[in-house]
């Protein structure tokens, strides 16, 4: 049976790994790839690196962030940030990630969703939708926001991740801006709407406390993957406890 | 020396890579010089079908690699040098596949999301060397849309549930293949690609 991801995201400025809190205080927590090998040794499933280097600079330093990880890395890994067109993807690619995640570049463009996809497969191609609620009640809207979260798009989170899905998105990965950085929970009837509407795997991220979080977020959203950085990262809990956590909860996890 | 075929069919690094973490010495190359000077080969791949056997034959390794996986040599698929190794695949249209085993490749017939993306885990069927030191029941890491249906039961290693039960790896005297990528499922995956370049 097909197990359940836990995938540590670490955000990576000029080479070291940041976490971001609510997208503006940032602290230092290491090595990139000494982190994620460590990862890797405690069972995490896969890895997400988002680059969050100055953009002027970023073109270069994402690309070498990929190289180096595909050097010592085993387990599946993603990267996220700058890629701006099907050139800037190809380059991370061909560094040795396995998959790429663009947020703003699809926005923007969305036909390189499509270029992209028919190109290097569905597979390889992210599409990250960092998401706002935007009218609450009954009826909830949210709304996909850009540039780390400065801006919005006017338009509806459940409606761009049918698109997305339709031009050829292997994944989705879903940021709630209203739970990111609060440790109180995942946005669970945001995942809910997004894992209803689209047929392709759901990253659930922004939120994740403690571990009752994650096993909600599968059960009652129906989220293929927990992305979570804090938790992690600061040594609250080890992915193996998150693991056998989940486990005991009934989840199907790959145990190592 | 262990010749990893480069056709044009995806990223070939990571492959490279883990063999070199278990010791191998391996060369990347499309020329089939290497492949027949090498002790083992290697066919990894992830795209299309059709597309892989147009390049296999574009760059003439189609004849390299029967003659030399007939004369003995060790020969490892991997995903897509899985698939390659069958008669025939129904992926967009009819094509001819290496047929290096009896059988046909064809879409996953599940009624779960394709293509199947994550850890899944094995049944092991029979012995095998390669699989020395990985428990029954091991996860692995997939991403693909179709599997295999060999023809032969003797031809398979493992067995594999996504909604439907699909065969996982094959063996035959030097042909070994995983749907799975080894080189991307952790320290297990690692085990597997040891135990094949030793």
């Amino acid at each position: 049976m097909l197990t359940k991801r836990i995938i540590p995201c670490l955000d990576v400025r000029n080479g070291r790994v940041v976490k971001g809190i609510r997208f503006v205080n940032i602290r230092d927590a290491g090595d990139p790839v000494e982190m994620a090998s460590a990862y890797d040794r405690e069972g995490a499933d896969e890895l997400i690196f988002l680059d969050i280097t100055a953009s002027h600079e970023r073109r270069d330093t994402v690309v070498e962030l990929a190289r180096r990880c595909a050097e010592e890395l085993f387990i599946p890994f993603t990267i996220g940030g700058g890629m701006r067109d099907e050139s800037d993807i190809r380059k991370v690619l061909k560094a040795g990630a396995d998959k790429i995640a663009i947020n703003s570049a699809a926005l923007a463009n969305p036909d390189v969703i499509n270029r992209c996809s028919r190109r290097f497969g569905a597979q390889c191609i992210v599409v990250a939708i960092d998401a706002k609620m935007v009218s609450a009640g009954e009826e909830k809207q949210w709304e996909p926001f850009v540039h780390g979260g400065r801006t919005g798009t006017g338009r509806d989170a459940v409606e761009w991740a049918r698109e997305v899905v339709e031009r050829g998105a292997g994944e989705i990965m879903l940021t709630s801006m209203d739970t990111d950085g609060t440790q109180d929970g995942y946005d669970i009837d945001l995942t809910r709407a997004i894992t209803d509407a689209v047929n392709v795997p759901v990253i659930a991220s922004g939120g994740a406390g403690n571990l009752d979080h994650l096993v909600e977020v599968v059960k009652e959203a129906d989220a293929d993957a927990v992305l979570a950085a804090s938790i992690f990262h600061y040594g609250t809990y080890s992915i193996r406890e998150a693991k056998e956590y989940m486990a005991a909860a009934g989840i199907p996890m790959r145990l190592v | 020396m262990i010749a990893i075929i480069d056709y044009g069919m995806g990223n070939l690094r990571s492959v490279e890579k883990a063999l070199q973490k278990v010791g191998a010495e391996v060369v990347v190359s499309r020329d089939p010089d290497d492949v027949r000077r090498a002790d083992r080969i290697v066919l990894p791949g992830v795209g299309a079908f059709g597309d892989a056997m147009a390049n296999l034959e574009k760059r003439g390794l189609v004849e390299v690699i029967k003659s030399e996986v007939a004369a003995g040599k060790p020969f490892l698929g991997i995903c897509l040098g899985l698939d390659l190794l069958f008669e025939e695949s129904d992926e967009h249209g009819l094509h001819k596949g290496l047929g290096l085993l009896p059988g046909r490749v064809e879409l996953l017939p599940t009624e779960l999301k394709i293509p199947q993306i994550g850890w899944n885990q094995v049944s092991i069927r029979k012995e095998s060397a390669l699989l020395e030191g990985i428990p029954d029941g091991s996860s692995f890491y997939f991403v693909h849309s179709y599997a295999v249906v060999p023809r032969e039961e003797s031809d398979i290693l493992c067995l594999t549930d996504y909604g439907c039960s699909f065969v996982s790896a094959v063996e035959r005297g030097n042909i070994a293949a995983f749907q799975f990528h080894p080189e991307k499922s952790s320290s297990l995956g690692l085990n597997i690609l040891r135990n094949f370049s030793s």
